[in-house]
Formats: structure tokens, sequence, C-alpha cells
């Protein structure tokens, strides 16, 4: 394991490289996720539909085909990003579509009554969703984020196909260098651990803030 | 049969008109042919078996539910479709809910001035002020800073009352507002029921509290099968009933 413990600097930077991508990717997500959830529960039938059509068809591609989607086919028409950018759109556009089917379990566990006093005071649909509604839903469903996040952490090793370098490349690079790739792995899994479990603990603690009183 | 008597009523200012109102629920049909008139300042309270569209007649009048065919309007304006318009109509009429329905993530008097606020485009310190003496009024001024959870079930009623009249609305609805109530409780919330028909609000309620009926109320409505059966004053309606369905329902609930 001394190949691990003499090249600590490269899993930290490889940690540091994961966890900003993961993060930003994160925050886009839950925007978008939080878009897309809205726009599933509209009174508009054609957003209803664009919604679903979007979740649908990009949470059941696989992650991979989607980055060789976008790192190949986009600029082939004209668009081109950094790799970096490239694997921020991927890990966003497909953690989106996770957090807006969460966010929308989270808008159904509301009660409808709450909506209902919402109109009645004269708030319209959007205003009772943004003030009423997805103040609870969100509170609801900081758990089941927390596991999206940690799942998106780990699926961010796949940004390697694409030579965008964060943890999972780091230790591929590590083992490639000293042909040592047990060892190189070992310490990839150990330093993932060292990002999720403390989501997980980050997670619960803000469960716990957030709830709201019943 | 529609009873077409409208006793007392001052509806020379009606405020409230439905005509030929019909509502279906899939196969359901729920309102047949409701004809009333509120008039300003008036106090209708609606009785009858539960399943007989007390609810959804009430509901309808605020358009959380569409009607099939028939007409509405509110001060002389028809319910508009869903929408800005409605929005707007909504503000002007109250609604208190058997359930509450306070905004749980929001502090009793936040619940108070959110419509004041973004409906009405109050600054925060008028909306604070005027749910302060809107609470002080309904006697739970101390539980501004409260979330609904931590409150009483009367209290929580008079807040959703206060909630209600933070809009300064022309009307008010009531679905059966103490009906989730423990027993010492409802005498509050009626109190502050009472008040308010004193000064003139117009109010439908929907309640089967025979002592409100009687003090508050200008003329009971007795619905069945989503009809309205009778239509009288308290007194007229509750010691001399003149149709048989009321008489056997009058019989069901005075019983005990
Ligand atoms: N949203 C709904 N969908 C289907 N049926 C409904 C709905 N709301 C009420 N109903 C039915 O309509 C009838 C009248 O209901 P309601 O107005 O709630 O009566 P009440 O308030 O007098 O008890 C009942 O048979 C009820 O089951
Ligand atoms: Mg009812």
């Amino acid at each position: 394991m001394s190949v691990v413990f003499d090249n600590l600097d490269i899993f930290l930077e490889g940690m540091r490289r994961t966890l900003e991508l993961s993060v930003l990717s994160f925050i886009l997500a839950f925007i978008l996720g939080i878009v897309v959830a809205a726009l599933r529960v509209s009174p508009v039938p054609p957003l209803r539909w664009a919604s679903a059509t979007y979740v649908e068809m990009v949470r059941n591609t696989p992650l991979l085909v989607l980055m060789f989607v976008v790192v190949f086919a986009f600029p082939s028409i004209g668009f081109t990003y950094s790799y970096f950018a490239s694997a921020v759109i991927v890990l966003t556009a497909y953690t989106a579509t996770f957090v807006g089917e969460t966010v929308r379990s989270g808008i159904n566990a509301v009660s409808t009554g709450q909506a209902e006093a919402a109109r009645a005071i004269g708030l319209t649909f959007p205003q009772s969703l943004r003030l009423v509604v997805m103040p609870q839903a969100l509170r609801t469903v900081v758990g089941p984020l927390g596991g999206i996040f940690i799942a998106l952490l780990k699926n961010s090793g796949v940004a390697v196909a694409i030579n965008v370098p964060e943890l999972t490349s780091a230790a591929t690079q590590l083992g490639t260098d000293t042909a040592q790739f047990i060892p190189a792995f070992l310490g990839a899994a150990a330093a993932y651990l060292l990002l999720t479990i403390p989501s997980g603990f980050a997670t619960n603690w803000l469960e716990r803030r957030v709830a709201i009183k019943r | 049969m529609v009873a077409d008597a409208r006793p007392d009523s001052d509806s020379h200012d009606p405020l409230v008109v439905m005509e030929g109102v019909n509502k279906h629920f899939g196969e359901l049909h729920v309102l047949r042919d409701i004809d009333l008139t509120v008039g300003r300042g008036e106090v209708v309270v609606v009785i009858g078996p539960s399943g007989s569209g007390k609810s959804t007649l009430c509901r309808c009048i605020n358009r959380l539910e569409p009607i099939g065919s028939g007409r509405i309007t509110i001060d002389g304006v028809a319910l508009p479709e869903e929408g800005k318009g409605l929005a707007k109509l909504r503000a002007d009429v109250g609604m208190v809910f058997q359930s509450f329905n306070l905004f749980a993530h929001k502090t009793v008097l936040q619940n108070v001035t959110l419509g004041p606020i973004k409906v009405r485009k109050l600054s925060k310190d008028e909306a604070r002020e005027r749910g302060m003496k809107l609470l002080q009024r309904v006697g739970i001024a101390e539980k501004a800073d409260r979330y609904p959870a931590e409150l009483s079930g009367g209290q929580q009623q008079r807040a959703a009352i206060a909630r209600a009249l933070a809009m300064e609305p022309k009307l008010m609805l009531f679905d059966e507002p103490t009906s989730a109530l423990d027993p010492e409780m409802i005498k509050e919330v009626l109190d502050v029921m009472v008040e308010l028909a004193t000064e003139g609000t117009t109010m439908v309620v929907v309640t089967h509290e025979m002592g409100f009926a009687r003090s508050a109320a200008q003329r009971v409505a007795f619905m069945d099968g989503g009809r309205i059966v009778e239509i009288a004053t308290p007194q007229r309606f509750f010691d001399h009933p003149e149709t048989d369905r009321a008489k056997d329902f009058l019989s069901k609930i005075l019983a005990h």
C-alpha cells in the first residue's frame, strides 16, 4: 500500500476535483430538477409532457452513453465545450431527472389542503407552488436528495472516460504509472468513502434542522 | 323541488348569486339546479346530511371546484376561468376549512401576512400591523411566532379565520369550521364567528351548530342529494320544517 501513502497528494487532488465536479453539478441539477418537478405538476399539459419526456429519456440512458453523446455528437453539430464542462453538463442533466422525480414525490406528499388554502387567499398557481408547496416539499426530501448527491459523487467517476482529472482518473493514472492497480484502486475506494460517508452525516443533520414541526 | 321562498333575505343587494348550478364528479351528480342568492351582510347556514353536497357548494363559490353548468356571480362579476383573474377574485372571498390548513412551515403571523404581502402588495410592516390586530381580535396574539403544530385545534382555526380576514374579503365561506374540534374548543371559534356576523360580514357557513344558526343566521339552507330542499329563517326551519327529509334529518341530529 506504500504506493498510496507515497502519492497521497495525487489522491487529495483527485478528491478535490471530484468534489468540485460533483458540487457544481449538484447545484445546477438541484435548480434544474426543481424546474422539472414544477413543470411536471403544472396545470398546462404540454409543460407536463415536456418534463416527463425529458425525465424518461435521460434517466433511462446509461450515463456513459450520455457522456459520449455530449463529447462526440454535440461538437459535430457545432457545440464545443471543455471536457470538464461536458462532464458538468452530463452529470447535471442526468442528476436533474432524479432530483425532479424526488421533488415531485415531495410535492405529492404535501397535503392538498395546503395548496387549496394558498389558492383560496388569492395566490396564483406559480405563487402557491413557490411560496407554500415547494418549501414544504423540499423539506421532506432532504434525505433522498442527500442520497442523490452521494450517487452523483460516485457517478462523477465516469468522467474518467473523457479524461477529466478526478479521483477515478487519478487512480487509473497512478495504477498505470506504477503497475500497481490493486492498491491504487483500494486507495480510490477509501477516498470515495471519505467523501460519501460525511455527506450522509451532513444529510441527516440537515434533515433534522429543516424538519417542519408537526 | 327547489324552495323559492327567501324570507328575510335582503337580496335587493345580492353579493353572491348562483343560478341553475349543476356539478358532476364523473357519474355522480353532486349539485342539482342550485339557485341561491346571498345578500350583502347576510349570514346563510347550510346544513344537511353527509355527502349532500355542502362542501362542494361552498367550494364552487370561489371556484376551488369548477361547475358544470349554470352561473355564479360575486358582486356582479361572473367567476373567471383559472388564472390571474380568478386569483384576484379569490382574494376577495375568505375560506375557512374544516382541517384549518394553516401553512405548516410558516409561523401564525407569517400565515396571516402572506396574502396581504404577496397578493395585496402591502409592505411587510403594514401587513404585520394588520396581522397582529387580527390575531388580537381572535385572541391568539401571544401565539404570533409559534408554528401551527404548536397550537390547539381551536387556536389553529382562529388563526385560519384571521388569515382569511387579513385579505379584507367581501365574503367569508366556512366549511364545517368546528367539526374537527374538541367540544371545549368549539365555543371559542363560534364566538369569533358570531362576532363577525354581528359586524355585518357576509357569510356562508356549513355547520351543524344549531345554536350558531339560530343566533347568527338570517337563513338556513337544507341540502339533500345535491339540492337545496328547503330554505327558511332558522326559527321557521328548526321549529316547523316543511319537508319530510328535513324533519327526518333534524330528528336525527337532535336525538343526541
Ligand atoms: N373530489 C371529489 N371527487 C369525487 N367525488 C367527490 C369529490 N368531492 C366530493 N365528492 C362526492 O360528492 C358528494 C358530495 O360531497 P360533499 O360536497 O363533500 O358533501 P358534504 O360536504 O355535504 O358531506 C359526495 O358523494 C362525495 O363523495
Ligand atoms: Mg363536507
